[in-house]
């Protein structure tokens, strides 16, 4: 009897370890924490290029992040990419001319969406769209204007 | 021997094959209530897989298996696991569970099929293993058991729910005389006392003879021989005679089937 | 010719009467899950020699890999100056990859070996047969729980390895080698997403678990009944079950992560 009931005990330890750790895994280690569910409100913003920006990579105004794009899409009629953002709810006051750019974390680090206050008295709300948009920086054509341009000066020079 | 009555298990022009290799080719056979009947035969006969499709574990290509009124392989296996509960067999090697004592072995069956309290399921172990001799071993592991202390508590176990019939496999084999005596009389009088009956397949004549009321000699997969012991034991027919005696050469050939001496000598390959 | 095309019909027909042998007796198996309601005590056994005894290796283990891990991503972050990921890098390939991976390989080596061994030498010995001849349904009382067993406790077993695994490389790499402590956690938490690595590691497991319980249980029940055929079979055990995780780890991580 007592060493079923030891083994009953180790097993009990057993999944609770194996539970401590999921918890772990969940709070600890991912996003749980910080991620709010799927509330929030859908605001579009086109893009001409938005580089390596992807789904699910966070929304930011003065650098905290206020949301996530939900969506990219593309409209083949104006050839542009059209970015779905979600934004959490209790940031509801978004001027609705603000300014949507994607920018790079660091030299190599992933794009977010970066979002500067514009100074209407509007706020965006579910379903608008932000009109006045940067799209991504391209590392290969900073390069090539950069090239250039120092091309034509060395031209000029001679 | 009680009187002749219905044979209790009826095999009727039983086929079975394994591979390409046949085992049977047609054995028909009764086995009568309340004896000890014998099926004898040199090893690989397939005396331990009749055994097996009697108990249903393995299925006949062709014939039927009646036992007690019913034809084993037609049962569903709720049916079937019913009926097995009526038939005990004893393994070779006993088959006893090596990871659990010896009481809990013989409560093993009577724990899964019966549903009766501790206290009860106790008091029925200890007889059981009083039965065979083995009270006093209630307490040790399978691993701890001689090979014929093995037997006997897989004999009570498989006396724990009183079964109708016992089927026994090669339970002489490999024993040493003292154990050998307590094996042969242990059987014979559970069989009498119990009002069993019982099959017993094996290959060693003297001990087998001693205990059967009739003996059936399978060779080849068929039944070549069978009577009473001492007829078969004066049989003149060659086959029964090489077997029963132990003779060397005879209808059973000492050499395996080969070419002529002479010729494989002098051949390449 | 017709020898070749006759001996390539003969080894089709072997595999795929393998495969269906393999399904009918997963079947059975799960047939026999609903029993383990009524008497939790068979499953519990079950679990105390799958996982618990199985916890040592793969703490030891899980622990050792994120140690690795942070030295190594350590040296590689530090050359471009981005050691503050060093904990993205550690969780990620341990929730992701290694924790189900390696803990699914540990317990085919562990656990699934030691299954195959005990139901062939279960089988090799006519317990198994025994049993039946009791009219006890083996796969119901034995393979049944061990299955179960197996899959429950192969997800705990994962996690217990990525998380010991995220402490060992924050042991490195905070403790030792001096990254900073709240970016290494915050960055981490940036990066790994709940749903997509957190949620996809545990199902990987899962079907590791399933897989390498079934594999382990298969090769033990159909083990030739010799001590040969035993060892043979616990050695296919690990061969299949290694091959089966890597394998199903590819269309997994295709599945999940590939858009």
């Amino acid at each position: 009897m007592s060493h079923s009931r030891s083994v009953e005990v180790m097993v009990g330890a057993f999944m609770a370890a194996g539970f401590v750790a999921l918890f772990f895994l969940a709070m600890q280690v991912s996003n749980l924490s910080t991620t709010s569910t799927g509330e929030g409100y859908l605001v579009a913003a086109r893009f001409d290029n938005i580089g390596s920006l992807k789904v699910r990579s966070p929304v930011t105004m003065a650098g905290v992040r206020v949301g996530r794009v939900s969506g990219i899409e593309y409209d083949s009629e104006t050839y542009e990419a059209v970015v779905n953002l979600r934004i959490e709810s209790r940031f509801d006051k978004i001027p609705d001319d603000s300014f949507a750019k994607i920018f790079t974390a660091g030299l190599l680090g992933e794009q977010y969406v970066g979002l500067d206050p514009g100074g209407s008295e509007e706020y965006l709300k579910g379903g608008d769209e932000i009109s006045l948009t940067q799209p991504a920086l391209v590392l290969e054509e900073i390069i090539g204007q950069f090239l250039f341009s120092k091309a034509q000066e060395d031209a000029t020079d001679e | 021997m009680t009187s002749v009555s219905k044979p209790l298990v009826k095999v009727r022009d039983l086929y079975f094959s394994r591979g390409d290799k046949a085992i049977f080719e047609g054995v028909d056979l009764d086995i009568y209530r309340g004896w000890i009947t014998a099926i004898m035969g040199p090893s690989g006969t397939g005396k331990t897989t009749l055994l097996k499709l009697i108990g249903g574990q393995l299925r006949p290509d062709s014939g039927t298996i009646e036992v007690d009124g019913v034809d084993v392989h037609r049962l569903g296996s709720g049916d079937l696991y019913r009926l097995r509960k009526r038939m005990g067999m004893l393994f070779q090697s006993g088959a006893l569970l090596t990871d659990i004592s010896v009481f809990d072995n013989v409560a093993y069956p009577l724990r899964e099929h019966t549903g009766l309290p501790e206290t009860m399921i106790r008091k029925l172990v200890l007889l059981k293993l009083e039965a065979v001799g083995l009270r006093g071993a209630r307490d040790l592991m399978p691993g701890e058991l001689s090979g014929g202390m093995a037997r006997r508590v897989a004999l009570a176990r498989a006396m724990a729910l009183d079964p109708m019939m016992i089927m026994y496999d090669e339970p002489f084999t490999g024993q040493d005389p003292i154990s050998l005596g307590v094996l042969v009389k242990l059987i014979s009088s559970l069989n009498d006392a119990s009002r069993l009956t019982s099959i017993i397949v094996s290959h060693d004549v003297e001990e087998t003879a001693q205990i059967a009321d009739y003996i059936y000699v399978i060779s080849r997969g068929k039944v070549v021989d069978q009577g009473m012991p001492d007829q078969m034991m004066n049989s003149d027919a060659p086959w029964t005679r090489q077997f029963m005696k132990g003779l060397p050469d005879g209808p059973a050939a000492f050499h395996y089937p080969a070419p002529e001496l002479e010729k494989d000598l002098m051949g390449r390959s | 010719m017709l020898d070749v095309l006759a001996r390539l019909g003969r080894i089709g027909i072997g595999i795929l009467g393998h495969i269906g042998r393999g399904h009918l007796l997963l079947l059975s198996i799960l047939g026999g899950i609903p029993l383990l309601a009524r008497r939790p005590r068979l499953l519990i056994a079950q679990i105390y020699a799958v996982g618990v005894l199985s916890m040592l290796i793969i703490a030891v283990s899980g622990t050792f890999v994120g140690m690795v891990l942070g030295l190594q991503g350590y040296y590689i972050l530090s050359q471009f100056g981005a050691e503050q990921t060093l904990g993205v890098m550690v969780a990620a390939s341990l929730v992701r990859e290694l924790g189900p991976v390696v803990a699914a390989l540990l317990f085919a080596g562990r656990a699934g070996s030691a299954l195959t061994a005990e139901i062939g030498l279960m089988g090799a010995t006519e317990q198994l047969s025994g049993l039946e001849m009791m009219a006890v349904n083996p796969i119901k009382r034995i393979l049944a729980p061990r299955f179960l067993a197996g899959v429950i406790s192969m997800p705990l077993l994962a996690a217990v390895f990525s998380a010991l695994g995220v402490m060992g490389g924050y042991f490195v790499g905070v403790g030792l080698l001096g990254v900073d402590d709240g970016a290494f956690w915050s960055q981490m938490q940036t990066k790994i997403d709940l749903h997509e690595d957190v949620y996809n590691g545990v199902i990987k497991s899962l079907v590791f678990g399933f897989v390498c319980t079934w594999i382990a249980l298969f090769q033990g029940y159909y083990a030739t009944p010799t001590s040969e055929g035993v060892s043979r079979a616990t050695t296919r055990t690990v061969v299949h079950s290694s091959l089966a995780v890597l394998g199903l780890d590819f269309i997994l991580t295709a599945l999940m992560f590939g858009d």
